[in-house]
C-alpha cells in the first residue's frame, strides 16, 4: 500500500480506489486503451476480474450482481468500441436506476479529438443514459472523480456512471489520493431528510376504507422490504408491485395480490379500479402500469419517492413524501391506525378466486406456466431468478412468486434482450451458495448467447431454462391479436441445436417436447449445483394473459377467458 | 408562457451538453441560453428562457436539479427581477433616410458603433421585448446582419423594486 505522499500511476490508484471502496469483483474486457489499468489489475490480490466475451455481457453482469448483492456493479471497457458495446446496459441500468461503475479506456489525451485509431466520444455519447460521467484529464483529477461517481451512482435514486480513463492519464504519477473537496452538490450525495407531514400522510390511509399499496423498485433499492411489510400488515391493507418490484413484499403473503399491469393479475387491476386510495411506494407510474391520468380513477392518491423529479410526472397526486422509502415508511408508521376493512379484505379475496390466474393445461403440450410453476415448487421459491425480455419473462414473473427483494433480476425499464444470461452470471458470482436461474426464449437467448464461454471458464453453477416456440412469443401475440395474424419476421425459420451448442461449452443440456417428460426435465435441471440447460418447446400460439393492451387503462383488461370473445 | 431561469453550473467541459442534452432528450424547447462565468471561476452561471405552463417549468426544474454539476435553480418572477439582452445589429441607410435612423437611434437609447456612408452598426440592450421592438423599428432600413446575446437575468436583492 502506497503512503499518502508516494506519487504512483494513475491506473494503480484506480486499482487501490476500487479496492479501498470494497469492489471485489469487476466485469471486463481488455483492449489497447486501457492496458495500463489492467497491468495494475494484474496484481491485485483483492478484486477478482472475470473476463467477458461481449461488453454487453460485462454491464449485464455488473448489473445482476448489482441487484442480488445490492453492492455496486463494476464493468470495465476499452475505448471506442469496447465503451459503444457498454451502451445498452448503462441505458438499461439508468431506466432500472442500478448503481453500476463504468471504467472505460481513451486514446490519450493528445491524440482525444483527432478520430484517432479506437476513439470515441463516449463521454459526450453517454451523457443521457448515465447519472454521472467524467472524463479524467489529469491523474490528479482521479481521486475526486472516483468519489463523486460511486457516491452519485449509489446515493439517492441509484444510476450508472460512466469514467473515460485516457491512456496517458493511466500511466501518468500522481500523490493525490483523496478529494479534497468535491465539485457536485451536496444534495446528489447526502441522504435526504423526509419531506412533508408524515402525520397528514397518514391520515390519508387511516380514512380510506379500500386502501391499496402499490410498491415499485425502489423498494428494492431502499431496503424497505421489511418496513413495508409493517405498514401492509398495520394498515391491513392489499399489497401489489410492479414488475421491478416483486419480491419487494412477500409473493405468497395473503395481503398480497401480485404484479400489476399490463401483464399484471386481474386481481390487482381490479382492486386498482376498486381501491379508494393508492399508495405508491418507489414506484414511477410506469406507463406500463398506469395509464396517463387515467389512474386508480376512484382513489385518493398518494407517492412516497427519492426523486422529486418523478411527482406529478405522469400522474398528479394528493399527498407526497419526498425522501428515502424506508426512512419515510419509518416516519409515518407511528400515525398509522389498525384498521379491519373485513369487506374490502373480502372483496379482494372473492376477486382472486373469480380471476385467478389462468391457462389451458390439456393436451399433450408443454405449457410455460406450468413448468414455472414446477421449478418454483421444486426450489421452493428460494432461487435468484433473472429473465430475458419477452412472453418468458411476464410467464416468470406470473408463476415464480418472489418472497425475497433481490431476488427477481429482469429488465423492467428498457425491456433488453439478451439482458438474462449475463445478469445471471453477475448473481451467481455475487451469491454462490444460491440457486441462479435465467429464464430465457429462444430470441433473447441469442443476443448474448456468447456468454456461455463465461459460464464454462468459471465452472459458474448458472441454470438455464430456455422456452422455445421458434418464434419471437411477445411479437407474435401482438401480430395475433392486434395485426391480424401478419407474422411479419417474427418466425424463427433458423434456430441452432441449443443443446449440442450447449454441450459444446461443456454444459450438460436436455430437451423436453412432451408433458410427460415434464419431471423428469426440471429433475434434469435442478439435480446438483453445476450448470445445466433445458430447452422446453412449447407452442407457439401460447399466450401471455391477463393483457392490458398498450395505451389502454385497467378497464380493458383481457383475461383468458375472454380470448373466445377477442378473436371474431 | 415565457419563464427564465437562472441555474448556477460547474464550470467545466461538458456541462453545456448536459444541460442543453436534458432540454433536447425531454421535448423542452429552449427560446435562448446565455452563459457566463461568475465571479467564483469554478461556476457559471447560464439564464435559459423557455415557454410552458407551471407543469412543464416544474418537470424542468426538477429534472435539472437532478444533474451533478447544477448547483441551483431559480425560477425568475419577471417582476422581481431585472432582465437585459444585448443586440448588435448592422443596417443599411441612404442619405435620404439617415437622420431619421438616427432619430430613431436616439430615441431608444442605442449606442452608435460604426457609421458609413451606406450602414450603421448599433448596440442596443433592454428586456427581450425591447430588443425585439428596436429590431422591428430597424427592419425596414434593410438588416444586414444582427447578433443577439440571448437573455440574462437576476433577482432584485429588495423584492419591492420593479
Amino acid at each position: 500500500m502506497s503512503s499518502t505522499t508516494e506519487a504512483i500511476t494513475g491506473g494503480r490508484l484506480m486499482v487501490e480506489l476500487l479496492e479501498e471502496a470494497g469492489v471485489e469483483i469487476v466485469f471486463g474486457y481488455p483492449g489497447g486503451a486501457i492496458l495500463p489499468f489492467y497491468d495494475e489489475l494484474y496484481h491485485s490480490k483483492k478484486i477478482k476480474h472475470i473476463l467477458v466475451r461481449h461488453e454487453q455481457g460485462a454491464v449485464h453482469m455488473a448489473e445482476g450482481y448489482a441487484r442480488s448483492t445490492g453492492k455496486l456493479g463494476v464493468c470495465i471497457a476499452t475505448s471506442g468500441p469496447g465503451a459503444t458495446n457498454l451502451i445498452t446496459g448503462l441505458t438499461d441500468a439508468k431506466l432500472d436506476s442500478i448503481p453500476i461503475l463504468a471504467i472505460t479506456g481513451q486514446v490519450a489525451t493528445d491524440a482525444i479529438g483527432t478520430d484517432a485509431f479506437q476513439e470515441a466520444d463516449i463521454f459526450g455519447i453517454t451523457i443521457p443514459i448515465t447519472k454521472y460521467n467524467a472524463l479524467i484529464k489529469k491523474a490528479d483529477d482521479l481521486a475526486r472523480h472516483f468519489e463523486e461517481a460511486i457516491k452519485i451512482a449509489m446515493g439517492g435514486r441509484p444510476g450508472p456512471v460512466l469514467l473515460d480513463f485516457p491512456k496517458d492519464v493511466q500511466l501518468e504519477k500522481t500523490s493525490v489520493r483523496k478529494a479534497s473537496s468535491l465539485k457536485i452538490a451536496p444534495h446528489h450525495y447526502e441522504r435526504p431528510k423526509v419531506k412533508g407531514d408524515p402525520q397528514e400522510f397518514a391520515e390519508a390511509l387511516n380514512q380510506a376504507k379500500r386502501p391499496l399499496l402499490y410498491v415499485g423498485g425502489g423498494a428494492i433499492n431502499s431496503f424497505a422490504s421489511a418496513e413495508i411489510k409493517a405498514l401492509a400488515e398495520k394498515a391491513n391493507a392489499p399489497v401489489t408491485t410492479t414488475l421491478m418490484g416483486l419480491g419487494a413484499f412477500p409473493g405468497t403473503h395473503p395481503l398480497s395480490v401480485g404484479m400489476l399491469g399490463m401483464h399484471g393479475t386481474a386481481y390487482a387491476n381490479k382492486a386498482v379500479l376498486e381501491c379508494d386510495y393508492i399508495l405508491n411506494l418507489g414506484a414511477r407510474f410506469d406507463d406500463r402500469v398506469a395509464k396517463y391520468q387515467d389512474f386508480a380513477p376512484n382513489a385518493v392518491r398518494a407517492h412516497v419517492d427519492i426523486d422529486a423529479a418523478e411527482f406529478n410526472k405522469r400522474i398528479n397526486v394528493d399527498y407526497i413524501l419526498h425522501g428515502d422509502l424506508k426512512d419515510a415508511i419509518r416516519e409515518i408508521l407511528p400515525f398509522v391506525k389498525g384498521g379491519e376493512r373485513t369487506s374490502w379484505i373480502e372483496n379482494i379475496q372473492t376477486l382472486k378466486k373469480n380471476h385467478p390466474l389462468d391457462f389451458d393445461n390439456s393436451g399433450d403440450s408443454i405449457k410455460p406456466q406450468d413448468f414455472l410453476h414446477r421449478v418454483y415448487t421444486k426450489t421452493k421459491g428460494e432461487a435468484i431468478v433473472s429473465t430475458d425480455v419477452g412472453q418468458h419473462q411476464m410467464w416468470a414473473a406470473q408463476y415464480y412468486l418472489f418472497d425475497r427483494p433481490n431476488t427477481w433480476l429482469t429488465s423492467g425499464g428498457l425491456g433488453t434482450m439478451g439482458y438474462g444470461l449475463p445478469a445471471a452470471i453477475g448473481a451467481k458470482f455475487g451469491n454462490p451458495d444460491k440457486t441462479v436461474i435465467c429464464v430465457t426464449g429462444d430470441g433473447s437467448f441469442q443476443m448474448c448467447i456468447q456468454e456461455l464461454a463465461t459460464i464454462a471458464q468459471s465452472k459458474l453453477g448458472v441454470k438455464i431454462l430456455l422456452f422455445n416456440n421458434n418464434f419471437l412469443g411477445m411479437v407474435r401475440q401482438w401480430q395475433e391479436l392486434f395485426y391480424e395474424e401478419r407474422f411479419s419476421e417474427s418466425q424463427w425459420t433458423y434456430n441452432p441445436n441449443f443443446v449440442k451448442l450447449a454441450e459444446a461449452y461443456g454444459i450438460p443440456a436436455m430437451k423436453i417436447e412432451h408433458k410427460s417428460e415434464i419431471e423428469k426435465g426440471v429433475d434434469f435441471f435442478l439435480k446438483d449445483s453445476g450448470s445445466a440447460l433445458i430447452e422446453v418447446m412449447i407452442p407457439a400460439e401460447e399466450k401471455v394473459f391477463p393483457m392490458i393492451p398498450a395505451g389502454k387503462s385497467q378497464q380493458d383488461l383481457i383475461e383468458f377467458k375472454d380470448l373466445g370473445k377477442l378473436k371474431k | 408562457m415565457k419563464h427564465t431561469l437562472s441555474i448556477l453550473v460547474n464550470n467545466h467541459p461538458g456541462v453545456m451538453s448536459h444541460v442543453s442534452g436534458l432540454f433536447t432528450r425531454r421535448g423542452y424547447n429552449i427560446d435562448s441560453i446565455a452563459v457566463g462565468v461568475t465571479d467564483n471561476v469554478d461556476v457559471s452561471s447560464m439564464t435559459i428562457v423557455l415557454n410552458g405552463d407551471d407543469f412543464i417549468v416544474g418537470q424542468v426544474k426538477n429534472q435539472l436539479l437532478k444533474l451533478p454539476d447544477v448547483l441551483k435553480v431559480q425560477d425568475m418572477a419577471y417582476a422581481s427581477s431585472v432582465q437585459r439582452e444585448l443586440v448588435l445589429v448592422s443596417f443599411s441607410i441612404t442619405e435620404n433616410n439617415r437622420s431619421e435612423a438616427l432619430t430613431i437611434c436616439n430615441g431608444f437609447d442605442v449606442k452608435i458603433l460604426e457609421m458609413t456612408e451606406d450602414s450603421l452598426l448599433i448596440e442596443f440592450s433592454g428586456n427581450s421585448r425591447q430588443v425585439t421592438n428596436v429590431i422591428s423599428v430597424i427592419k425596414p432600413f434593410g438588416i444586414r446582419e444582427i447578433s443577439r446575446t440571448g437573455q440574462i437575468a437576476i433577482a432584485y436583492r429588495n423584492q419591492n423594486s420593479v
